[in-house]
């Protein structure tokens, strides 16, 4: 049962919490981005274009979508860890707030975050390219879905993570290499066939290119093709997320 | 069925056991803490008190048993147990983002509380907190930071309120006002649950008691009745330092101070005669009542009744 009164308070909170540190969560990762377009822009804008795209123009949604799902993990997964090695978590898990509170409410606020600070790179990055907006739905549905997507692996990161060592090891083996090989940088059919084939298996690959079809119209596989795998592993992700937090795994002894 | 007792029971706990790997943390612990009471939980550290406090607040999943608080289940019925239950955790812990009023506003609502601002200043005022209400949680003091999880605790006017240690560490200013505010909370029908390490706390201001002692309860009375369990005075005496060594003194001090417990006072006699008898010259003598130490050290070391 989802109740206003714990649901609304935590995303409140959480909300409140990186926006309290705003320069760390929010300018930070947007200027990491800026960097990324203009180095690889003054290199390939001249030399490359995909599907007919100039590269700037093509890499910005790329830039976009990495910026949501990136920050998506961290909000979720640092809230996480830092409550739980300073003891602070107790504070939520005395309160009568039910496991599928706790799961809307981190997930949201990841989601909330990823919003932000895609948000704040399309608008940093926006005057060094020429986007069409040819369906902002199709760009609403991607972010908000691979937000929740990476903000729920944040959850499961957070719960798992002991130690800050152990959380830096997910995101620099797991979310970064997923991330960066997706196809933010490169469409995959520039890749030879095997590396196409595997890139085939990383879900965050349908989350940018689904992501770039709201922009411009054209995709590596069809949008809808996209939606069921992001769709799919959203909820997996919920299911297995519901189920961690269900059972108290490392929260509750 | 339930006795009617067992319905009015603030804390309920039947036959709870629960291990961490190679350690049996509670072994089939049964307690009734009636509404109203101001009731300690003691026993030495690892003696299993903070894992029956987690069990209490759903931080701990017991392997088997039962526990209510104000007749609802800790488990079946969490949300209701939970809003009946304010817990002052044993470590001082907190959000660093927010201030006093904001880490307090943020915990109301946690319980649904939205409107709780009059609460909130009552609270502030009685430990002494209003002038901190807008500082943020990291510039405080360690005193203040305790203060603040207390008041974390109230925020939804929980009928039973469970201190776990919470004067470890702090001041005499700080312990003067926490057990002025909580004996004021007790007065108006709320249930007390406190463990501390300070015995003379526990004495002066638990009605009852329970000791744990390697997850079993080993004694629960009323603090008058533990105390009168073991002889309930003491005669100390300081004997001259070139009489005869011989004693009959239960325990000896630094100091030539020689302690002898007694029940009635006509025993007072006998011992100074047997003293004289002796040949030793008494320089001083104090009398003094068995304190709350006394019984818990006997009880820890197996002599109970």
């Amino acid at each position: 049962m989802l109740t206003m009164g714990g649901f609304y308070t935590l995303l409140y909170k959480e909300v409140l919490r990186f926006w309290r540190v705003g320069f760390q969560t929010v300018a930070a990762p947007i200027l990491t981005a800026l960097l990324y377009l203009l180095i690889f822009s003054h290199v390939l804008e001249a030399h490359v274009k995909v599907n007919g795209i100039g590269y700037t123009s093509f890499l910005i949604p790329g830039l976009v979508m990495m910026s949501v799902l990136q920050n998506a993990f961290a909000n979720s997964s640092s809230s996480l860890i830092q409550s739980k090695v300073t003891g602070s978590i107790i504070f939520v898990l005395l309160p009568p707030i039910s496991y599928l509170e706790l799961y809307a409410a981190y997930v949201l606020a990841a989601v909330v975050r990823g919003l932000v600070v895609g948000t704040g790179v399309l608008l940093a990055t926006l005057g060094f390219g020429s986007l069409d907006f040819v369906a902002p739905l199709w760009i609403m549905i991607f972010a908000i879905l691979g937000g929740g997507i990476l903000g729920s692996l944040g959850v499961i990161a957070g719960i798992w993570a002991d130690k800050f060592d152990q959380l830096a090891a997910f995101q620099n083996f797991l979310i970064m290499p997923l991330t960066f090989l997706s196809g933010v940088f490169y469409s995959i059919h520039s890749l030879p066939p095997f590396w196409q084939h595997i890139s085939h298996w990383n879900p965050v690959f349908y989350m940018i290119d689904g992501f770039r079809y709201g922009f411009f119209g054209v995709s590596d596989v069809s949008p809808w093709h996209s939606l069921g795998v992001v769709g799919a592993c959203f909820l997996l992700l919920t299911g297995l997320t519901l189920q961690l937090l269900r059972s108290g795994y490392k929260l509750r002894a | 069925m339930q006795s009617p007792e067992s319905a009015l029971a603030a804390i309920r706990v039947e036959g709870v056991s629960k291990r961490y790997g190679q350690i049996q943390a509670l072994n089939g612990v049964d307690l009734e803490v009636q509404r109203g009471e101001f009731f300690g939980l003691l026993g030495p550290n690892g003696a299993g008190k903070t894992t029956l406090i987690s069990s209490l607040a759903g931080l701990t999943r017991p392997d088997s048993g039962r526990i209510s608080i104000m007749g609802r289940d800790v488990q079946g019925d969490y949300r209701a147990a939970r809003r009946q239950l304010g817990v002052v955790p044993q470590e001082l812990v907190f959000d660093p983002f927010f201030s006093v009023r904001e880490t307090l506003k943020i915990q109301s609502g946690y319980f649904g509380i939205v409107d709780n601002d009059d609460w909130i200043d009552e609270i502030l005022a009685n430990l002494d907190l209003t002038s901190k209400a807008n500082a943020n949680m990291r510039t405080l003091s360690g005193g203040m930071k305790r203060r603040v999880l207390v008041a974390q605790a109230l925020v939804h006017r929980p009928p039973v309120i469970v201190l776990d240690e919470p004067t470890a560490g702090v001041d005499v200013e700080l312990r003067q006002t926490l057990w002025r505010f909580i004996k004021r909370l007790n007065q108006e029908g709320h249930t007390i649950i406190l463990t501390t390490h300070y015995l003379e706390e526990a004495e002066s201001l638990c009605h009852r008691i329970a000791m744990l002692k390697a997850g079993k309860v080993i004694a629960l009375d009323t603090t008058e009745n533990l105390l009168d369990q073991f002889s309930a005075h003491t005669l100390r005496v300081k004997l001259s330092s070139d009489a005869a060594s011989e004693s009959h003194a239960e325990k000896e001090i630094a100091g030539g101070w020689q302690t002898f417990p007694f029940a009635e006072f006509a025993e007072v006699e006998t011992l100074l005669a047997r003293l004289r008898q002796s040949g030793q010259r008494i320089d001083e003598i104090e009398i003094g009542k068995t304190d709350l130490e006394d019984v818990f050290v006997k009880l820890m070391q197996g002599q109970g009744h």
